[in-house]
């Protein structure tokens, strides 16, 4: 069960489902995906960021250091990770927002606050609110209240998902959602394994779940050369998502980009994915005919 | 998903996608006919130039005249004399005739209002931007009969005699710029009354109502039966001017070997032999007499924005679908005659300023605005095929002039802001996007009727008016920043060292932020009182020496009231003071009071100190600011609440001031480009603004310090009460990728409608990334018609100066989330 820590919440989301939306995004997630965009979202606890060109050497960050873990180096504040504790003091004095933890705690109701000063533009759009992560459903506590409130509230609900979850809590969730956007990542479980850190059948067994409820989502495929961009999982994929009792029939393609370097270089992590690169445009129209001819519309985007 | 591309060069794309095009492919223009493309290319390649020709006639005749007349039948005979001599224009393939030069792009002079030196012209001939060419002869000539003449007659001199000290002291230190020292009261707009009533039948009103002055009981008969026989000779001479394009028309006729353009010829000759004279009766003479008209009123005096025809999509609507009931007129015809209209507009570059004036508004843009859509008079949507036309017409010129703005009721179609937004994703910066139904209620707040306040629009930039029947006269830009940047002086101005306020006290003693807000205050009643009264005395002074006839002919009820137009002849007549940077007012006082009275992290010696250096070896204590203040634009109470309270203060100190009309004075929230102007003769502000660098414009949050996406923005722009102001302006810029699906404009247009439910009055689009501007920075001849919004209008990037240019790439990016 993760924290629900939140790490970011974005307003005029526009590309998390229908409408205007507001985007709520947990910390923490069951998967860790070479080409995660947001890598910071993986580890369920605050974490430190360190933006080395707004650094001005202040050095406030060393004064305040209870632990003596900072120093300041050619290349900016170093970390000692033995000895941070990741207390946040040094982004607390930080005055450029050099440092910054990611990962906070909100209550329930300033969460409910946040969402509701974004109702004249759902009512508008027929947006609302979208809860994605890292995975919302590993924060099925906290997810359930807010989707609850928001339900009381009149406030369309988006699950941003893997949907690698107990099937209970899938089955918990769908009551309170009006529309999930369900991750595809790999059709073999081997190459899903490898990417992802987890293998997919779980997932793809609370997809049909999902199906078989009559539940209304979308299929999101980050789409990927060297990962699921070829013709044989196209036409896997393809095949399993026609043979599900699946009403929507729709399929977001998301073209891979390395736009994650940046923020592991924050993070101080390792990029896993030096050797994926985006599909080309012929891959693309592949796939949406593969899809196409299943009765199924594959777009770029969304 | 291909927006990744920030760090090369933008290739040039087709037009659809990004808002440059290269002009000389032809696939790019094929909307456009053969004959628009030509007078697009005159109207574009045509550098803008002097013209002294209305300068000599108007001296000559003043040498010859003056003081044998009233002073209203002065300006209607020398209105005369100019309409009867000045050169006339009738350009190959033109089907919409007539230029206040001898040709496109000419511009006259105005030395009764200011007489430009030879310096001035030397200097307009030689500048880099805003360049506007005079020959030597012509300087010579000018030196020679017309700067000699008017030494000690100007208005700007009659002015800048009356000023009082205190006055020049706030004026010279930035803290209020004066519109009327140099062009007359405009921001003029006309009603549908020119589409039903010929000059002919204005004579007949003009004539009926002297007959009906009571000179035994009226004190005020002389002056009247003065400007109403002024008014009716302004009608001759419009009539006049008109003729002599027929003539001249058929004069081209005879020698014409082309069938077709002989035809036009015959065609142009009998538009302009019926009108103005005559009430138009088809879409081609309906275009012609306000053209005409737009035309007098820009020849007779030289007011601000020009003039603006309002809702011209309703106005023609009614010919429109008679000639296509008819079979007169086909769509393609209607579409040509209305681009030969647009072009028509592009042709006036705005009368070169001199002074202060030209550092605080340098662009060539007059500011005619025309307003598409929005309501009509009896309340009902005002769109029709028409306005569809011109929003192609928009797109398809892709040209500077006229600006245009479509108007957005709760009854106004979903298609046809969703057409307004396909414009704007082009990104030429226009159209703007206005709520009638705010603006309705600002004017009915202003004691506007019902239908008035419908009839009523935005012209120039933002502000609101009663088309055709009010004068709404905006008198200066208030610097609102530069009266917190005095006060935590004690009233003395820190860039000069010159008392420009009055005292308020060391603010190094002020106990609580209260006795701070009090101590700007005071300042702000101080500066405000300055500048009405002065706004006053130029009123009268126009009133008296500067009547302009044709126009009140054209705006009810001049000819009933018997007065002119600048003297409460209208039947609304509003002062405007237009407040700038709530943005960086709000930021700096809630520095201050979170930083100084509230976390006391900082004293306010140790920011003054830090301000007084311009933050020089002070950068902890300013990104500390920058990074760990509330500020406006985020949707944030702590700040919203400060903006909130200055604007209400604002309002408190100018709504309800009397004019010299019997009506009063309003604020609006409108900068054009004075924010950069007034950034300029500002030290640093305490919110972490560098010394010199832009404060922000009318009501948009500081340059990059919202950074909670543009619903936050419109949440904190709706906390203020914007139907109390006549204008408020928000300025968005977005990255071309987040409107790329139509699903994205459909978005656009429910977040504008989200804004207008809550309030908002207007809000414009930037649809550029900052890669092109700095691309188009480095390589200017590459993006010649890359057209940005300013603030209220557009402008062709390449000519604003570099800090112009760097104010708009500053502007926080909106990027796709």
């Amino acid at each position: 069960m993760g924290k629900g820590l939140i790490f970011d919440i974005k307003r005029y989301a526009i590309n998390d489902g229908p409408g205007i939306r507001v985007t709520i995004f947990f910390k923490g997630c069951p998967l860790s995906c070479a080409w995660c965009h947001n890598p910071e979202s993986i580890l369920d606890y605050a974490q430190k960021m360190y933006t080395a060109s707004k650094c001005i050497g202040a050095v406030k960050c060393i004064e305040v250091c209870p632990n003596n873990a900072l120093t300041l180096t050619r290349n900016g504040i170093e970390t000692n990770v033995e000895l941070c504790n990741l207390c946040g003091k040094c982004a607390e004095v930080c005055p450029t927002k050099a440092l910054e933890m990611s990962g906070r705690e909100y209550s329930t109701a300033d969460l409910m606050k946040i969402i509701e000063r974004e109702t004249v533009f759902f009512d508008h759009s027929k947006g609302g609110v979208t809860f994605s992560g890292g995975e919302p459903l590993m924060h099925s506590q906290k997810l359930l209240e807010l989707l609850d409130l928001c339900g009381k509230k009149d406030i369309h609900r988006v699950v941003d998902t893997t949907l690698f979850a107990n099937t209970d809590v899938v089955l918990d969730v769908a009551k309170r959602t009006e529309l999930f956007l369900v991750d595809l990542k790999a059709w073999d479980s081997e190459v899903h394994q490898k990417y992802t850190g987890v293998p997919n059948a779980q997932i793809l067994k609370n997809i049909k779940l999902l199906a078989e409820i009559g539940k209304d989502f979308i299929i999101r495929i980050p789409f990927i050369d060297g990962v699921n961009a070829d013709e044989q999982t196209l036409r896997n994929e393809a095949a399993f998502l026609s043979s599900i009792l699946w009403e929507r029939k729709e399929v977001n393609l998301l073209l891979y980009h390395d736009i994650a370097k940046g923020k592991h270089q924050k993070l101080g992590s390792a990029y896993k994915a030096e050797e994926l690169a985006t599909p080309s445009d012929e891959m693309v129209q592949l796939a949406q005919s593969i899809f196409a001819e299943k009765g199924i519309s594959a777009t770029v985007g969304g | 998903m291909n927006s990744n591309n920030l760090n090369k060069t933008p290739e040039r794309a087709p037009r659809s996608e990004s808002n440059y095009s290269n002009t000389h492919s032809s696939d790019s223009y094929a909307a456009m006919t053969e004959r628009i493309q030509n007078l697009r290319k005159i109207s574009v390649d045509t550098a803008p130039s002097l013209d002294i020709e209305r300068a000599l006639i108007e001296t000559d005749f003043y040498k010859e005249n003056n003081g044998k007349y009233s002073i209203p039948m002065m300006r209607a005979l020398t209105f005369m004399e100019i309409c009867k001599k000045k050169t006339i224009y009738l350009g190959e393939g033109e089907l919409i005739v007539g230029e206040r030069g001898p040709s496109p792009k000419c511009v006259p002079t105005f030395p009764e209002l200011t007489c430009h030196s030879v310096d001035d012209l030397n200097v307009l001939n030689t500048r880099d931007l805003q360049r506007y060419t005079i020959s030597q002869e012509d300087i010579d000539t000018y030196a020679r009969e017309v700067i000699p003449y008017w030494e000690g007659r100007t208005m700007r001199e009659r002015i800048f005699n009356y000023v009082p000290q205190e006055w020049s002291a706030a004026y010279e230190a930035g803290l209020f710029t004066e519109f009327m020292e140099q062009r007359a009261p405009g921001h003029t707009t006309l009603d549908g009354k020119i589409y039903q009533k010929g000059l002919l039948d204005f004579k007949k009103d003009i004539q009926a109502h002297i007959d009906r002055l009571d000179f035994m009981n009226d004190e005020e008969a002389t002056d009247k039966l003065e400007e109403l026989k002024a008014m009716a000779i302004s009608c001759d001479a419009a009539i006049v001017f008109a003729e002599r394009h027929a003539d001249l028309a058929e004069e081209q006729a005879k020698t014409e070997k082309d069938p077709q353009r002989l035809a036009e010829l015959k065609k142009i000759s009998e538009v302009c032999r019926w009108v103005p004279a005559h009430a138009p009766r088809n879409f081609h003479e309906a275009i012609q007499m306000y053209w005409f008209m737009h035309l007098g009123t820009i020849t007779e005096l030289n007011g601000w924005d020009a003039m603006n025809p309002g809702h011209f999509d309703q106005h023609l609507e009614p010919f429109y679908n008679k000639g296509i009931e008819s079979g007169d007129l086909s769509r393609e015809e209607a579409k040509e005659l209305l681009s030969c209209f647009w072009i028509k507009v592009n042709n006036h570059p705005a009368p070169p300023k001199v002074g202060i004036t030209a550092r605080e508004s340098g662009t060539y843009n007059d500011f005619t605005n025309i307003n598409i859509g929005g309501v009509r008079r009896d309340g009902s949507d005002g769109v029709s095929e028409v306005s569809y036309l011109i929003l192609e017409i928009i797109e398809d010129l892709h040209i500077l002039q006229p600006g245009s703005s479509i108007h957005i009721s709760t009854r106004t179609p979903d298609r046809f802001l969703k057409e307004g937004c396909k414009v704007i994703r082009q990104g030429h910066g226009y159209p703007s996007v206005f709520n009638s139904d705010v603006y309705v209620m600002e004017l009915l707040r202003q004691g506007k009727s019902l239908e008035d306040a419908r009839e009523g629009g935005c012209s120039g930039c933002i502000e609101v008016g009663a088309f055709g029947k009010e004068a709404y006269v905006l008198t200066g830009y208030l610097n609102v920043p530069k009266v917190l940047e005095i006060t935590l002086n004690n009233g003395i101005n820190p860039v000069t060292g010159k008392m420009a306020g009055i005292q308020t006290g060391d603010p190094r003693n002020f106990k609580s932020f209260e006795e701070l807000y009090e101590a700007f205050l005071k300042q702000l009643n101080f500066v405000i009182d300055q500048k009405v009264r002065v706004s006053n005395y130029i009123d009268r002074m126009f009133a008296k020496y500067a009547p302009a006839p044709l126009l009140s002919v054209l705006m009810d009820d001049c000819i009933a009231k018997g007065r002119d137009y600048y003297n409460a002849g209208p039947r609304y007549n509003t002062n405007y003071i237009q407040c700038t940077g709530l943005g960086t007012i709000t930021d700096s006082l809630a520095t201050l009071k979170k930083h100084v009275f509230e976390s006391k992290d900082f004293t306010m010696d140790s920011i003054l100190g830090a301000v007084a250096k311009n933050f020089d070896g002070e950068e902890i204590l300013r990104q500390t600011i920058l990074n760990k203040t509330p500020f406006f634009g985020n949707d944030d109470e702590y700040a919203d609440s400060i903006a909130v309270r200055v604007y209400n203060d604002l309002l408190e100190a100018i709504d309800g001031k009397p004019n010299t009309k019997g009506e009063t004075y309003h604020l609006n929230m409108l900068s054009t480009t004075c924010h950069v102007y007034f950034g300029k003769v500002m030290g640093a502000t305490p919110n972490g603004r560098l010394a010199g660098k832009s404060i922000s414009d009318g009501t948009s949050p500081s340059h990059g310090s919202d950074v909670n996406g543009p619903s936050a923005v419109i949440r904190s722009l709706t906390k203020i009460d914007q139907t109390k102001s006549g204008g408020t302006l928000l300025n968005q810029r977005f990255l071309p990728s987040l409107l790329k699906r139509d699903e994205d404009i459909n978005k656009l247009s429910k977040l504008i409608r989200s804004y207008f439910s809550l309030g908002g009055h207007h809000i414009q689009f930037n649809i550029v990334d900052s890669a092109t501007l700095l691309a188009a920075q480095a390589c200017p001849e590459d993006y010649k018609d890359l057209l940005v919004r300013m603030a209220g209008y557009s402008d062709y990037f390449n000519d604003m100066n570099a800090d112009l240019q760097q104010e708009v790439i500053d502007r926080t990016e909106n990027e796709s989330f």
